[in-house]
């Protein structure tokens, strides 16, 4: 049995791992792993945004609809959304869509539903009479919220849309299951190659993912400090 | 829609059924056993994250950030893969004659949710005041024992409910564990789809399956929070 270490087949795949085959190939690895995380944040932002105010809307038929779906997709393991719409997506779209998108989807339609909760948490945290001085002022509840009381629910909402972010990194590790090539694919595709060092590999990887998200996280614990600061 | 033939006998008797049965059987063993194991060393992290002695605090805090700022699946793919190299030879071997995938999911399922479990019960053992530590102190507990006996549990009652909320996590990530061929619930759906091309109907069963145990777990949740934790802490 071997018990010694040999981190040489890191330093001869660094690039690998990084980039994957980018400048002859398409973009892999801890690339594609950043990638993939900040287009469907952004997605899922909006969807969040949506999915939340649809939750607190006070037509009851919205209301109920979008609970009934929020609870769904967070009763389901991610794996099961992915497969879902690596199912579903070419069906309803007619045509073949791209592992990479099929990832992009799922992950927003799961991520959103929990940033639906912040949504909702922020906006509750917003003083009713704010609501009110703006309805008595004549503008429609629209105006109400996208003038009045977003803008301030978002602030308080900052700290923990980055925490989400840091939970949106680690959960592109599973684009591996539909064979998208970001970091842990790519992991696991050296370690098929090399087969004698996983060891090495896995921890590599992640230390790698350690230091992305633990630079979010203090990121989200600073920012919480300093908004808290100011209010 | 599209043309599809639904046939949802496929999940409802036969051998598919028993699959899926059997997926359902795993779920719930790596889950309960993970569970169980994730209490305790979740408890002994948040112990030692507040001991007086600054090396074992660290060390604890260095473990909190490492784990859960790393994705389950890299876990899980570091404990089957590349454990032979860390662990003793003794326990390798003993690892190889058991069920090494199963055993494997449960040490990352286990080591993962700890970090967060250990962060819960922190949380819940600040908010009970000061003075319970101190009058135990001067009633002549030593430390581990006030801990015991007087904060613990006080704080376990409070941190009930964010506790489930991350066993029902652990249940959820437990589907991570087909990567590596143990056989739970999201495996054999996927069998199941591969065998017969009922993807529709497998992946069904397994989504109601998922949301039927969230459901139940997050209504028990917030009936003991208000039954049980809102009189509480009107006190």
């Amino acid at each position: 049995m071997d018990t010694g270490f040999d981190f040489t087949v890191i330093l001869t795949n660094i690039v690998y791992f990084f980039i994957g085959r980018f400048p002859h190939g398409t973009l892999g690895g801890i690339a594609l792993t950043l990638y993939l995380a900040v287009i469907s944040c952004i997605l899922s932002f909006f969807g969040g945004l949506i999915l939340g105010l649809m939750s607190i809307s006070h037509n009851r038929i919205i209301k109920y609809c979008s609970m009934a779906l929020l609870n769904i997709i967070r009763g389901m393991p991610l794996l099961m959304v992915i497969f879902w719409m690596y199912f579903l997506l070419p069906a309803f779209m007619g045509r073949t869509v791209s592992e990479s998108w099929t990832v992009i989807m799922a992950l927003t339609l799961f991520t959103s539903a929990y940033m639906s909760q912040i949504v909702k948490a922020g906006v509750e945290g917003i003083p009713k009479g704010q609501t009110e001085a703006g309805l008595s002022t004549g503008l429609p509840m629209w105006q109400v919220m996208v003038y009045i009381v977003l803008p301030q629910g978002l602030r308080n909402m900052i700290p923990s849309f980055v925490n989400q972010f840091v939970s949106m990194i680690k959960d592109t590790s599973l684009a591996f299951i539909v064979g998208v090539s970001e970091l842990t694919h790519v992991a696991t595709q050296i370690n098929n190659r090399t087969i004698i060092y996983p060891t090495e590999i896995f921890f590599f990887i992640a230390v790698i993912y350690f230091i992305i998200c633990y630079a979010f996280t203090s990121l989200s614990r600073w920012l919480e400090k300093r908004l808290a600061w100011r209010r | 829609m599209f043309k599809y033939q639904f046939d949802w006998t496929v999940v409802t008797s036969g051998q598919y059924a028993e699959w899926l049965l059997s997926g359902i059987k795993v779920t719930f063993e790596l889950s309960l056993l993970s569970i169980v194991l994730s209490f305790f060393l979740g408890l002994l992290i948040a112990v030692m994250r507040m001991s007086h002695i600054a090396p074992i605090r660290w060390l604890a805090h260095g473990y909190l950030e490492f784990f859960r700022n790393t994705p389950l699946l890299v876990q899980i793919f570091f404990w089957y893969f590349g454990s032979y190299k860390i662990l003793p030879k003794a326990f390798n071997d003993w690892l190889n004659n058991t069920n090494f995938e199963f055993a494997a999911a449960v040490i990352a399922l286990t080591i993962y949710t700890s970090a967060f479990i250990a962060e819960d019960i922190r949380s819940g053992v600040r908010s009970i005041p000061k003075e319970q530590m101190e009058a135990a102190r001067s009633s002549g507990f030593s430390y581990l024992r006030s801990m015991q006996y007087i904060i613990l549990p006080q704080a376990i009652r409070l941190t009930i409910p964010p506790l489930i909320n991350q066993f029902l996590n652990l249940t959820k990530n437990s589907s991570l564990a087909m990567t590596i061929g143990v056989m739970e619930l999201t495996y054999q759906a996927r069998q199941v789809e591969s065998y017969t091309f009922k993807g529709f109907e497998a992946f069904t069963a397994a989504t109601l399956i998922y949301v039927v145990i969230s459901l139940i777990i997050t209504g028990l949740v917030t009936l003991y929070s208000k039954k049980i934790l809102s009189p509480m802490k009107a006190h």
